[in-house]
Parts: C-alpha cells; sequence; structure tokens
C-alpha cells in the first residue's frame, strides 16, 4: 500500500522539554488516520510539524513524499487544514468563500466555476451559494470548511477536532463526507474528543507524553487493553499521563 | 430551586430567536444537565438565570428569587462558570482564587473545606500564572473560584468542552461530590454521553426543549426497538444497511451501526447484508443511549 | 472595603505584569517631549494687539492704520498707559503691543530716526516669532514710503521684546501640550481598554454575577491610572524642570488640582468609551480617534485657536484638554494664581461631573 504519511524518530524540543518524542509511524493513501492524546500530550505540536508549520528538532518525515524540512512549500500544496476555530469568512458568501480558497491554491478560472458548482451541489447548498456564512447553522459551516479544505484535491487533509458542539446527527452527516473523501483516496488525519468518533478510524494512535503510546485499530486497541469501548482505551493509556501543561 | 416560565429571548432586535418557551424545574440538591449542541440556547439560559440577560417573556427564579426584581440577591448566593475561560491569565492561580473569594466577599479560609479535594490537585502549581495552565487545571481552578463563596446553586457552562476523556471523568466525579454537599448545580454540555451522569436531564435543541425527564426514563420513552448491527467493514456495512428498504434510520455509533426498522421489529437485514457480502455481519437488540433519542427527537 | 483594596490590587498586578504598556505608558511623555522639541511653524492671522499712543501725532496715526490695515493684526484696543498693559497680557487678550514713546513724530522729523516698542508675548515661542516678524516687515515697509516722500533720510527702528519667555524657547509651549496630550491618552485609553479586556475575557460575567458594587469596579479600574498619570505629571514636571530650564512659576498645589481635575475629566470619557466598546481594539480605536486628534488638534498648542474656522474654535470649547491647557499655561508658565484660572477650573469640574455621572448611570449591570 502506497505511504503518504512517513515519520521516523520525529522529535519537537522547546528548550529542555521535549514536546513530541521520537514519533514514528506511517499512514497508508486513502486511510482515516485518527490521532488522538490528552490535552497537552503533545498533539498540536506533531500536526504543526506534519504540516510544515513547525520545524522539528531532529527525526526524518516525508508528507506525500515530500521532506518536512526542506519542501516544506509543496507539502502545503498536498495537503489540506481544518480545525473547529480557523474555518470561513463569516462575512464571504459562501460561494465567495469556495472561490477564495481555490483562487488561493491557484486553481484557473474555469477550474473554480466548476468546482464552485459541484461543491454547493454535493452540499446542496445551491440556494444559499450567495447567503453570508455567519448565517448559516454551525453545522453546515463545518460541512462546508470541510469541503474547502479539500477544494485543491489535497492528498491529505488534516482535521483538528472538526465535530466540536455539532450536533449528533450533523457530526454523523460530518463523517459521512469523510468517508467520502477516503473512498476518493484522500487520506484523513483527524483529532477528536469524541470517542465514538475514534471507532469510524481505520488506525487510531494515542498520544501521552509526547509520545505515541498505542497505534492500531480500534478493534485490535480494544482486544489488547481487554475494554469495550476506545473511551476506555484511551482512559486507560492517558490517565497515566505525567504532564498536564499545554 | 430553580424555576423556568415560559423564558423567550430574541437578540437583534427579534429577529435572531436564542431560546422560545423554555420552562422546567430542577429540585434542590438536584444535578441538572443541560443538553444540545452548540447554538441551542444554553448559554443565554444560564445569562438569564444568572442575571446578566433579560428576558423578552417568561419569569425565572433562582434559589426563591426572582431574575430580574431580586437580582442582587441571586448575585449573592450563586456560583457562575462561563463557557469561556474566565480567570486572569497574568495573576497567579492563588491570586485569582484569593481574588474572587474577596470579591464575593469572603475568605479562602473560610470555605476551604469545600473546595479542598480541588485545590489540593492544582495547589503544587498555585505560584504558576494562569494563562500557562493546561486544560484541565484551568477548569479547576475555575471551579474553585466559583465555588469560594459556598453557593446554593452552582451554574456550570460546558465545563468540560474541549478537555481529554481523562479530565472529563474526574471533573464529574467532582460534581458528584459537590451535589453530596447539598448543592444545587445546573451543568450545560455538548456531550450526550454526560447526560447518564446527571439526576435528571433536559435536551435542548434550536432554543425548544425536547424533553425533560430522567435519564432512564427519556431512555424508556425511545419508540420501538433498537438493534446494533457490527460487521468488520463498517463503511460498507453502513451504506448497505442505509440501502436497505426496511431501514427507517440508520446510524454509526463507535464501532456498531445503530438501526430502527419501519416494522419496529428486526426483520431480513441481517440475511439481506449476508448477501452483499458482510458474511460476518451481527446484529443485536440493544438499549438506547441519550443520544439515540436526543436524535430520535431531532427527527420529530 | 477589603473588597475594594483586593480589586485595586488586581489592577495593579496587571499594570505591573504587562511590561510592555507600562514602558510605553512612561517613555511615552519623555518621547514626547523629546519629539515636540522641534519648533513647529505656523502661520498666524488676526492677532490681537494693543496699541499704547503716547506721542499721538501725524506719523503715529499713520502707521497704526497702516498695522490695523494689515490681515495680520486686529488692534485689539488702544490703551491709555502701558500699566494696562500687563493686565492684557496676563489675561491673554492681546499677544502683541505696540508703544510709540511721547514726542516719536518729532523725533522723527528733527533727527530722522525714532525708536518704537514691540512688546510680544512669547509664551508661544512660534506664535511670538512669526507676529513680530510681520510687524517688522510692516515698519520696514512704511520706512521706504518715509523715504519715498521726505528729502532726507528717515527711519523708524523697532525694538523688540519678549515677555514670558525672553528666549524664545519652545518648551513653554509643548511642555503643556505634552502633558494634557499624554494624560488624556493614558486616562481615556487606558481605563477603556481595562474594563473591555475584562469583558472579552468573560470575566466581567463573573463580576457581574457576584455581589461586587459596580461603582467599585469602576473606582478600582480608575485607581492605577490616576496613579500612573500623577507619576507622569510628576516625570514631566521634573524633566521641564532639569533638562527644558522649565519650572513651575505658579503654585504646584494649584497646578496638581487643575491636573487632578483634568485626570478626572479623562478617566470619566474612558469609563464612557468602555461602555459602548466591545473589543479592545475598539476601544483603543475610540480613545485614539476621539480623543488624540481633538487633543492635539483643538488645544492650542500645535495650532491656535484664534486661527481657525469659527466652527472649529466652537467646537475646541468641547474639548477638556483647551482649558487644561490654559491653566497649566498660566499657572505654570506665567506664574498665575487662582484668580486666572477659576473660570477654567469651573468648565472642568463641570465636564467632569456630568461626564462621570453619565458614564455612572449607562454602566451595565448585566449584559447588552
Amino acid at each position: 500500500m502506497e505511504t503518504v504519511i512517513h515519520t521516523d524518530r520525529l522529535t519537537k524540543r522547546f528548550g529542555s522539554f521535549i514536546a513530541a518524542n521520537e514519533l514514528t509511524f506511517d499512514v497508508a493513501k486513502g486511510e482515516i488516520f485518527g490521532f488522538l492524546g490528552a490535552n497537552g500530550a503533545g498533539k498540536t505540536t506533531a500536526m504543526r510539524m506534519l504540516c510544515g508549520l513547525l520545524a522539528p528538532s531532529s527525526g526524518k518525515a516525508t508528507i506525500a513524499g515530500f521532506d518536512v524540512y526542506t519542501q516544506t512549500e509543496r507539502i502545503k500544496n498536498s495537503i489540506g487544514y481544518m480545525s473547529q476555530k480557523f474555518s470561513l469568512y463569516d462575512d464571504l458568501t459562501v460561494a465567495e468563500n469556495i472561490r477564495f480558497y481555490a483562487g488561493i491554491y491557484g486553481m484557473s478560472g474555469p477550474a473554480i466555476r466548476a468546482k464552485t458548482t459541484q461543491l454547493l451541489e454535493e452540499l446542496q447548498l445551491q440556494k444559499e451559494a450567495k447567503t453570508l456564512v455567519r448565517e448559516l447553522p454551525l453545522g453546515w459551516k463545518q460541512k462546508l470548511s470541510f469541503s474547502v479544505s479539500i477544494v485543491h484535491e489535497p492528498e491529505i487533509v488534516f482535521l483538528d477536532e472538526p465535530t466540536g458542539g455539532v450536533d449528533p446527527v450533523t457530526r454523523r452527516q460530518f463523517w459521512d463526507l469523510i468517508y467520502a473523501a477516503s473512498d476518493k483516496g484522500v487520506t484523513v488525519f483527524v483529532t477528536t474528543h469524541y470517542m465514538d468518533e475514534a471507532e469510524y478510524c481505520n488506525r487510531v494512535s494515542i498520544m501521552v507524553d509526547g509520545v505515541i503510546a498505542a497505534l492500531d485499530s480500534p478493534v485490535r486497541l480494544k482486544g489488547q487493553f481487554g475494554s469495550g469501548s476506545m473511551e476506555d482505551v484511551f482512559y486507560e493509556l492517558a490517565r497515566k499521563a505525567k504532564r498536564k501543561g499545554d | 430551586m430553580i424555576t423556568l416560565d415560559n423564558i423567550t429571548k430574541t437578540y437583534n432586535k427579534g429577529t435572531v430567536l436564542a431560546v422560545k418557551d423554555i420552562s422546567f424545574e430542577v429540585k434542590p440538591g438536584e444535578l441538572f444537565g443541560l443538553i444540545g449542541p452548540d447554538g441551542a440556547g444554553k448559554t443565554t439560559l444560564f445569562r438569564i438565570l444568572t442575571t446578566l440577560l433579560l428576558a423578552d417573556k417568561g419569569r425565572a427564579m433562582v434559589n426563591g428569587f426572582d431574575v430580574v426584581k431580586d437580582y442582587t440577591k441571586i448575585r449573592n448566593s450563586v456560583g457562575y462558570m462561563p463557557g469561556r475561560f474566565s480567570l486572569y491569565q497574568d495573576l497567579t492561580i492563588e491570586e485569582n482564587l484569593h481574588f474572587f473569594a474577596t470579591v464575593f466577599g469572603t475568605t479562602i479560609k473560610e470555605n476551604y473545606a469545600l473546595i479542598k479535594d480541588i485545590y489540593q490537585q492544582i495547589e503544587p502549581f498555585k505560584d504558576r500564572r494562569a494563562g500557562k495552565l493546561s486544560g484541565g487545571m484551568k477548569q479547576k481552578l475555575a471551579l474553585c473560584c466559583a465555588l469560594i463563596h459556598k453557593p446554593a446553586v452552582l451554574f456550570l457552562d460546558e465545563p468540560t468542552t474541549g478537555v481529554d476523556v481523562v479530565s472529563r471523568k474526574e471533573f464529574w466525579e467532582m460534581l458528584a461530590r459537590l451535589k453530596a454537599e447539598g448543592i444545587t448545580i445546573l451543568v450545560s454540555t455538548p456531550y450526550m454521553d454526560e447526560a447518564k451522569l446527571c439526576d435528571r436531564i433536559a435536551l435542548i435543541q434550536k432554543g425548544t426543549i425536547l424533553s425533560v425527564d430522567n435519564p432512564a426514563d427519556i431512555v424508556q420513552s425511545f419508540p420501538g426497538d433498537l438493534y446494533a448491527v457490527q460487521a468488520a467493514n463498517t463503511h460498507l456495512l453502513l451504506r448497505e444497511a442505509r440501502a436497505y428498504e426496511g431501514t427507517e434510520t440508520c446510524f454509526a455509533f463507535g464501532d456498531a451501526l445503530h438501526v430502527t426498522f419501519r416494522s419496529g421489529v428486526a426483520d431480513g437485514l441481517l440475511a439481506h447484508l449476508k448477501t452483499r457480502g458482510l458474511d460476518d455481519a451481527t446484529m443485536e437488540k440493544i438499549t438506547p443511549g441519550i443520544e439515540d433519542c436526543f436524535i430520535h427527537l431531532l427527527k420529530n | 472595603m477589603r473588597q475594594l483594596i483586593t480589586f485595586i490590587r488586581k489592577e495593579f498586578l496587571h499594570v505591573f505584569r504587562d511590561r510592555k504598556t507600562l514602558l510605553m505608558l512612561f517613555g511615552l511623555p519623555i518621547a514626547q517631549i523629546v519629539l515636540f522639541g522641534f519648533a513647529l511653524s505656523n502661520e498666524i492671522k488676526n492677532s490681537h494687539i494693543a496699541v499704547v499712543d503716547y506721542s499721538k501725532d501725524a506719523v503715529t496715526t499713520k502707521l497704526i492704520s497702516k498695522i490695523s490695515g494689515s490681515p495680520y493684526f486686529n488692534i485689539q484696543r488702544s490703551l491709555a498707559g502701558a500699566e494696562e498693559l500687563n493686565a492684557a497680557f496676563k489675561k491673554g487678550n492681546i499677544k502683541m503691543a505696540v508703544i510709540f514713546p511721547a514726542g516719536f513724530g518729532d523725533d522723527l522729523i528733527h533727527t530722522g530716526k525714532a525708536t518704537m516698542q514691540v512688546i510680544a508675548d512669547a509664551s508661544d515661542p512660534n506664535q511670538a516669532t512669526t507676529i513680530t516678524n510681520y510687524l517688522t516687515n510692516i515698519v520696514n515697509d512704511f520706512n521706504s514710503d518715509l523715504a519715498q516722500d521726505a528729502s532726507q533720510p528717515m527711519q523708524i527702528e523697532p525694538e523688540v521684546q519678549m515677555m514670558y519667555n525672553p528666549e524664545l524657547r519652545g518648551a513653554p509651549n509643548f511642555v503643556p501640550g505634552v502633558m494634557a496630550l499624554v494624560l488624556m491618552l493614558v486616562c481615556t485609553m487606558m481605563t477603556s481598554v481595562a474594563i473591555v479586556r475584562e469583558k472579552e475575557l468573560g470575566t466581567m460575567e463573573i463580576l457581574l454575577v457576584s455581589p461586587f458594587k459596580p461603582i467599585y469596579i469602576i473606582i478600582s479600574k480608575l485607581a492605577p491610572n490616576l496613579l500612573i498619570s500623577v507619576v507622569n505629571l510628576i516625570i514631566i514636571l521634573v524633566l521641564s524642570d532639569i533638562f527644558l530650564d522649565l519650572p513651575v512659576k505658579g503654585s504646584l498645589l494649584l497646578l496638581v488640582t487643575g491636573t487632578v481635575l483634568f485626570i478626572m475629566t479623562s478617566l470619566s470619557i474612558g469609563l464612557l468609551l468602555s461602555i459602548s466598546a466591545k473589543t479592545q481594539q475598539a476601544a483603543m480605536m475610540g480613545s485614539l480617534m476621539g480623543m488624540m486628534l481633538p487633543t492635539m488638534l483643538l488645544t492650542g498648542f500645535l495650532f491656535p485657536i484664534e486661527n481657525m474656522p469659527v466652527a472649529l474654535q466652537v467646537l475646541s470649547n468641547l474639548v477638556p484638554s483647551r482649558w487644561y491647557f490654559i491653566i497649566i499655561k498660566r499657572v505654570m508658565l506665567k506664574g498665575l494664581g487662582f484668580e486666572s484660572v477659576w473660570r477654567e477650573m469651573l468648565i472642568l469640574t463641570g465636564m467632569c461631573v456630568l461626564l462621570f455621572t453619565i458614564s455612572l448611570r449607562q454602566f451595565k449591570i448585566r449584559l447588552q
């Protein structure tokens, strides 16, 4: 299977503090990879290194075949990113947001128009194309935000707590979008605080105190820890954490 | 202890409806959960009850006082932890606590017994500034500050949002201890799984209450039977189960699908799945959870 | 009371832990004094001047009418004697006085030479230099007219004297300006930002829900800024005494009283701003655009108010710093007493009471 994320003893130190310690893992193309960890375990630091936003202190990593030290610009063109906090411009319309994000990834005029039509159709937002984003319900915003993050058809999309605060039905509709993207071969790298969502991932890694404490499919993890749910697995691992700082 | 009677609140001169005709009651000593997604109107209700906002319509009482007329009396007797982290980032743990104690006209010593269990967990860092604390520690400090004057009623607006599972568990254990002290607690959360930890809950969505009851009775009221269907290929399973004509609703719940059928009882889904290459599919009848009930109520 | 002290203590902690802002607050007056030290030139029209004519002959009448014909001057009055001059200067009614000694015309005709006295109020040195130059030009003009008419050479010599600030230093003018500006900035901006910060942080919700009285919140927010302002006042006074050789001539007590009045007025404005501002940026922009610009432009220390269009002159009456500027100039530079500034003090007191009352009433006990 083709590997799109590869890390080898990837480490980030801030002074004497080791935020992420020797992370080694591979993520395959089209995989939905759950990236879990307690607050302060080093998730954000690791994510930033993988997105090319933060230079690692040591170790190796390639994202979509590009090196995180030297090819950060190439990486940025092959990934998409969405978080609960950063998403869309509230004072632009739905169509304007799509056009803007397609534009900054250098898509051509006709391609942008085609993509806009296609996205609006997929999200059934045709009627809302000219609605300001701030007037959309939260759930729709998040779905739109996800679609916009993959508008340039990246190989990998990083989702940072994408479903926080959303109602249960919308949350599941959101996962339908994730599955659809994964079917098209987009690799999904996702963090979440909802442990049931961890079950939807192909594989899950759990970070504790800067290291990857567990990495496997949800079924195997549950077997390994002899517990009934991912929540129990997570609790088992994370409660041993010594580090409490963010 | 808390009563709401047809509370309605709009914003922007009536154009944005926040909550509509909300009525429920919280009994003394109860741990009451207000459960719903973002934008459901939870924070608006909290602000009305803590006298920070005036409702357009309706009446509300807290601890026997009217939220409009007797607002000063309410302000003396309640503790409030707003949704956003609301401590002074540039003051240390100890300074924050001391400050809030004094603002509420008391001292740390006077009510130390109440916060001791919680405070001891963060005491080793008491000289650290609040801005430098982790999410879980901030949350504990905020709770200490809300409790320091030994309030009769405690309002906690989304205290566990964005906090990891371990801290959430610890937090709910703290709430159980406070409840044992006789404090009435109104807590809001978007996490449905926390509902079972409350005495009673109100499910809220888009400004209206879907249901108010104890968790067991809400689960009881779930109509028809619910089945958990599992197979190794979850994604294929989801597609096939949804496409099946007898399926009424079908949602992914962790590693299983929760399915209801138009006929109300289990029918030939399993056989159908086997013809579609899902030979390992299993199905069993299960007790619904609060999230199942919430989804069901949303659908109506 | 213990609550109030704790709250005030907390406010001081905020201030002292924010090193950057603190540095700005105290660096500002020093930087301003240096910056405004560079003299600014500006054109002057319609300066009020007084004329004392002891000679009352054909020449003086002719010269006086030439002066009054100039667009630069507006002869406020012709005084009977030099005794009244001092009073007129002190009141600020006139910027310059022209004195023709007895027998001026006779001297000119018989000796071909006469000296006139020109006294200018140099507490605004730029203005004083400009208007004396204008006058000298007019006199020179008059001289060449004379030379054409007469057979023998005749020469009038203006003898220029600068009052209050004989060395024409720029400092006397900009020090009061900097004081007004710095105090306004610290009080208005810091107060509004401090309150809005609590709103943004969400702590305002907790404070409102507590039994803590809103008036206490206001007092505690004002206290550190009052102290910072007083320290700033001391810095400016010491700086100007040592480096600019500009001591306080009048009563220090009077100066401090006037300053505290001005500070209180500015604090009230900050309070008022914080009530409507939702974000710290909005509060800061409001203070800058709403207060700093009028303070700089309509106070009279950069541009003389009497040169402005009437609408702006009327508007300038609403700017507190305008009145404060007059108080400092008179007390600090001219050494005048209470009797010469009571009117300005009264205006400031009125503004302060009015603004504070409005902001107290507007201060919300609830959100929104």
